[in-house]
């Protein structure tokens, strides 16, 4: 039958047809815009208003930030040219352009000196060298009119990187340290740098003698070689106390009751020695002296590097089967969650001097950061307590069968499980203490938004918000962005399931 | 046959104290409660001798001593001849209700923020994406800030909204947005406005009612009864009908402008609204994730399971998917209702007057308290979070998988 119809049929083709392009509705951008956008009549109505919306925010805001007049000494001159140009409305980033170092440093000390003898050599030889200008030969006014002379004249970009050369380079080299901690494709010998950083930070952003972070250094590297070499001999106990022994001879006073207050600590003997000898070191500056965004990526970085052992040790303790320790940590944590920070911060401000023995008295910095730690803390405890929960029993049912005591069951088996599922939280965490950093302006330290009203106090710019809303917004996205974006990566690159 | 013996009696030694897993943790606890108890006592004799350098005391009586201050916003009645404590009351009603009406509003955007930002329109979901980081990734002070300067400064002010100014009144001539605060109509209840609103409370009661024989019915003959369209009746018409035959006793009373501000109706304060807005957009932020999250939580096999079984798209939504995401959604939802509230405290920074301000700001200030201050401070804050939180874990507990 087949047969015969192939010789009836008069024509059948032999090669196949090309494939015919799809039709053009089915193809590139306009496939993917009746997809995406336009799929129906709900969809298309949610185009166009998404659409206005855009065109209405864009059509407000472009030409009031393109259109923005950079330079301008007051408000007031930024309102003329406006008007001259013919412009409705302009953003007045000259704000911006003249005092940007002082909302990234607030009224931390510029390196005049080194100023003076790099961009203002001739001047610095006329009025009678270093010595005579910086040592002591010029009276303050004098010395205040030289220096506010000279910066008139240089550009804020030159007294960036010279006036400001200490933050800039411990900012530089907390990338270094915090490089092999983020990626592990990095070698890790640089961890010993990251160890040595808070020293080297501390020496570069306070100043003061050298051999004071040195000495704090080598004093803890003694305290734990001793416990360790104890501990290799008497076991983990032995160890501790001796530690704990010689951190006490080296930094504190155990003996100051019973009246023998110059013998121990060795510390300050050792210090002053060395300081009459090689007295090398960098001009000291207070704590009240600091503000701006370094004041928040400082706070925000200690709060970050103590709060994680803290909270992970919180978290350890909330899961113990020991009621005591379990009862004080539960305890601990809620209470610090369930009060605002603000009432932390005013807390330490206020009433932290009644808890310490009398007549202590430490700085407002060091007391913020404490209160920071420990509220970020109690917060990390409850994330890293869900990463635990999650765990299936059998992970420490198993670690428990190999025979591995508590430590090392929770640092070889648990923790490394536990904290991977953790990331995410952890990271949301810490990105909530540094935009927290920014309440510490209502105890009266200087945070960027606490400078935006210093200047918006001056005459010249009083009245200006949103330049300065804006720029210090844009400076804590960049920060808050980066960090979300890493916890994603590591969370790719740590997923060892298949999925 | 063999003889069963005890195994060999154990004596105790002291190192089973540090060796022994049964003693040990005892020992630790021990050491440690000492330490606590050390601890503890340190601080209450600092405390005690500071406060005895500085010539103080603890005492709580000051709260009843009159507070001489004045609150501009106040939902009950205060003067400044009224006591500290009543103050702290004024104040806590502030903090609440800027924290229930910011819950409100951060959920509703919340949700349609988080449900547009799974929109398969990709635009939509863009702008919702780019909404979501900027809120997450900012400070959240910046934000009170920004909102307080546009209603402080970019709103017109009072003078502006006479004849012939550049601003005019919305909805109707009714409400008025100016620089001094957004002025609403102020309804007033004549004699009979009682009987509309027991009316109304009846008809809300009703719904209730209705649903649940609604229920009922269609669990027996499997029945449906068109719930929505009888609830809406329920709701409007009784109430309408009293209003009317009670001869419509609740008016309006509008905002004039006099003189050089608004008289009449009720007047917001800019530091409401800056304080009560920004903490909703900034708290929607985190709510839109978690809805985002809840609903991607939910394994696509449950919405073909359902289509298979023939049910509708929407009550798939309703039925299945919904009771499902819920579960993961409420508890987080709830511990962001918890920040809302702790940040409400950040209401120092545009000036209202919530419980830090007053129980923890000028009664401290006026009485020099600051550790009694602090420490109620303290308490309400810590009560309330526990009270949510209580709540938070009654509701897991009930929503929990039964595993049987």
């Amino acid at each position: 039958m087949s047969q015969d119809r192939s010789k009836s049929v008069a024509f059948v083709r032999r090669d196949m047809i090309e494939a015919a392009a799809p039709p053009l509705g089915q193809t590139g951008a306009l496939k993917w815009a009746r997809e995406n956008l336009f799929s129906g009549w709900f969809n298309t109505i949610l185009t166009l208003l998404s659409l206005y919306v855009i065109w209405y925010v864009l059509s407000g805001v472009l030409p009031w930030t393109l259109g923005g007049i950079w330079d301008a000494g007051s408000l007031g001159e930024c309102r003329e040219i406006r008007d001259a140009r013919g412009l409705e409305s302009a953003a007045c980033w000259a704000v911006i352009n003249e005092r940007w170092l002082q909302i990234l440093f607030g009224f931390y000390p510029t390196d005049d000196v080194l100023l003076a003898t790099l961009f203002h050599g001739d001047a610095l030889a006329a009025a009678g060298g270093v010595d005579e200008v910086f040592g002591g030969g010029m009276n303050a006014t004098q010395r205040i009119e030289f220096v506010s002379a000279m910066k008139n004249e240089l550009s804020n970009g030159l007294i960036f990187i010279f006036g400001y050369w200490r933050p800039l380079v411990a900012l530089l080299l907390l990338v270094v340290a915090v490089a092999p901690i983020l990626y592990s494709s990095l070698p890790r010998s640089l961890l010993v740098f990251s160890l040595a950083y808070p020293f080297v930070a501390f020496f570069l952003l306070w100043g003061g003698s050298i051999w004071l972070p040195v000495l704090v250094a080598l004093g803890l590297l003694v305290t734990i070689l001793i416990g360790r070499a104890v501990a290799g001999r008497f076991g983990m106990l032995g160890g501790s106390l001796a530690g704990i022994l010689a951190f006490l001879v080296i930094f504190m006073n155990p003996l100051s009751f019973v009246g023998a207050a110059g013998l121990f600590p060795l510390l300050p003997h050792v210090l002053g020695a060395l300081d009459g000898i090689m007295p090398w070191g960098l001009t000291a500056v207070s704590s009240d002296q600091f503000g701006g965004f370094m004041l928040a990526i400082i706070i925000g970085t200690s709060g970050i590097v103590l709060s994680l052992p803290l909270g992970i040790m919180l978290a350890l303790g909330r899961q113990s089967s020991m009621p005591l320790i379990k009862w004080v940590c539960v305890s601990f944590i809620e209470v610090i969650r369930g009060v605002p920070l603000i009432v932390w911060l005013f807390t330490a401000s206020l009433l932290l001097n009644y808890f310490l023995p009398p007549g202590t008295n430490f700085d407002l910095l060091l007391r913020v950061i404490i209160m920071v730690t420990l509220f970020a803390s109690a917060y990390l405890a409850e994330v890293v307590r869900g990463g635990l929960a999650a765990l299936p029993k059998g992970q420490y049912e198993a670690a428990d069968s190999l025979g591995l005591d508590y430590w090392k069951s929770m640092r070889l088996i648990v923790l490394p499980q536990a904290l991977k599922i953790s990331i995410p939280g952890i990271v949301n965490t810490f990105i909530g203490l540094f935009k927290d950093t920014t309440l510490v302006v209502f105890i009266g330290l200087r945070d960027p938004l606490g400078l935006t009203n210093a200047i918006r106090a001056t005459a010249e710019w009083n009245g200006i918000y949103w330049e300065l809303y804006v720029f210090v917004g844009m400076l804590f996205f960049v920060f808050c962005f980066f960090m979300s974006r890493y916890s994603m990566y590591l969370e790719q690159r740590l997923r060892t399931d298949h999925r | 046959m063999a003889e069963a013996t005890d195994p060999p009696r154990e004596t105790f030694r002291l190192s089973q104290l540090l060796y022994d897993a049964r003693y040990r943790s005892m020992t630790i606890q021990v050491v440690a409660a000492i330490l606590i108890m050390l601890l503890l006592v340190e601080l209450v004799d600092n405390t005690v001798t500071n406060l005895a350098a500085l010539g103080k005391d603890i005492r709580f009586g000051f709260l009843w001593t009159t507070a001489g201050y004045d609150i501009n916003q106040q939902l009950i009645p205060f003067s400044s001849q009224d006591t500290h404590a009543r103050a702290a009351l004024v104040g806590i009603l502030n903090t609440l209700l800027v924290a229930f009406l910011g819950c409100i509003l951060a959920t509703v955007i919340g949700v349609l923020a988080g449900v547009l930002r799974l929109s398969k329109n990709w635009i939509v979901a863009r702008i919702m994406t780019f909404y979501v980081e900027a809120m997450r990734n900012t400070p959240l002070l910046i934000w009170i800030l920004i909102v307080f300067a546009v209603m402080t400064e970019a709103t017109p002010q009072p003078r502006e909204f006479r004849e012939g100014g550049s601003a005019s009144m919305i909805l109707w001539d009714s409400v008025a947005i100016s620089n001094r605060g957004v002025y609403i109509p102020r309804p007033i209840w004549e004699a009979g406005s009682g009987i509309v609103v027991a009316v109304f409370v009846l008809s809300i009661i009703g719904i209730f009612v209705l649903r649940g024989i609604a229920r009922k019915r269609q669990q027996a003959t499997g029945q449906q009864l068109p719930v929505l369209r009888l609830s809406l009746l329920i709701f409007f018409l009784p109430t309408l009908v009293a209003y009317f035959i009670m001869g419509r006793p609740i008016t309006l009373e509008l905002p004039e402008l006099g003189g050089f501000n608004f008289s009449g109706g009720v007047q917001i304060r800019n530091s409401f609204i800056a304080l009560w807005l920004a903490l909703s957009l900034y708290t929607s932020a985190f709510i839109a994730e978690i809805v985002r999250s809840g609903i991607l939580a939910i394994s696509k096999g449950q919405t073909e399971a359902a289509f298979a079984l023939g049910i509708q798209p929407n009550r798939t939504m309703q039925l299945i998917i919904l009771p499902q995401a819920l579960r993961v959604i409420i508890p987080p939802l709830i511990s962001q209702y918890l920040n809302l509230t702790k940040n409400s405290s950040l209401a120092i920074a545009v000036g209202y007057m919530d419980v830090r301000s007053t129980l923890g700001g000028i009664t401290i200030n006026q009485t020099g308290r600051e550790l009694e201050g602090m420490l109620l401070l303290g308490i309400f804050y810590l009560i309330t979070s526990l009270i949510i939180s209580a709540l938070m874990n009654l509701y897991n507990s009930s929503v929990k998988l039964k595993e049987r």
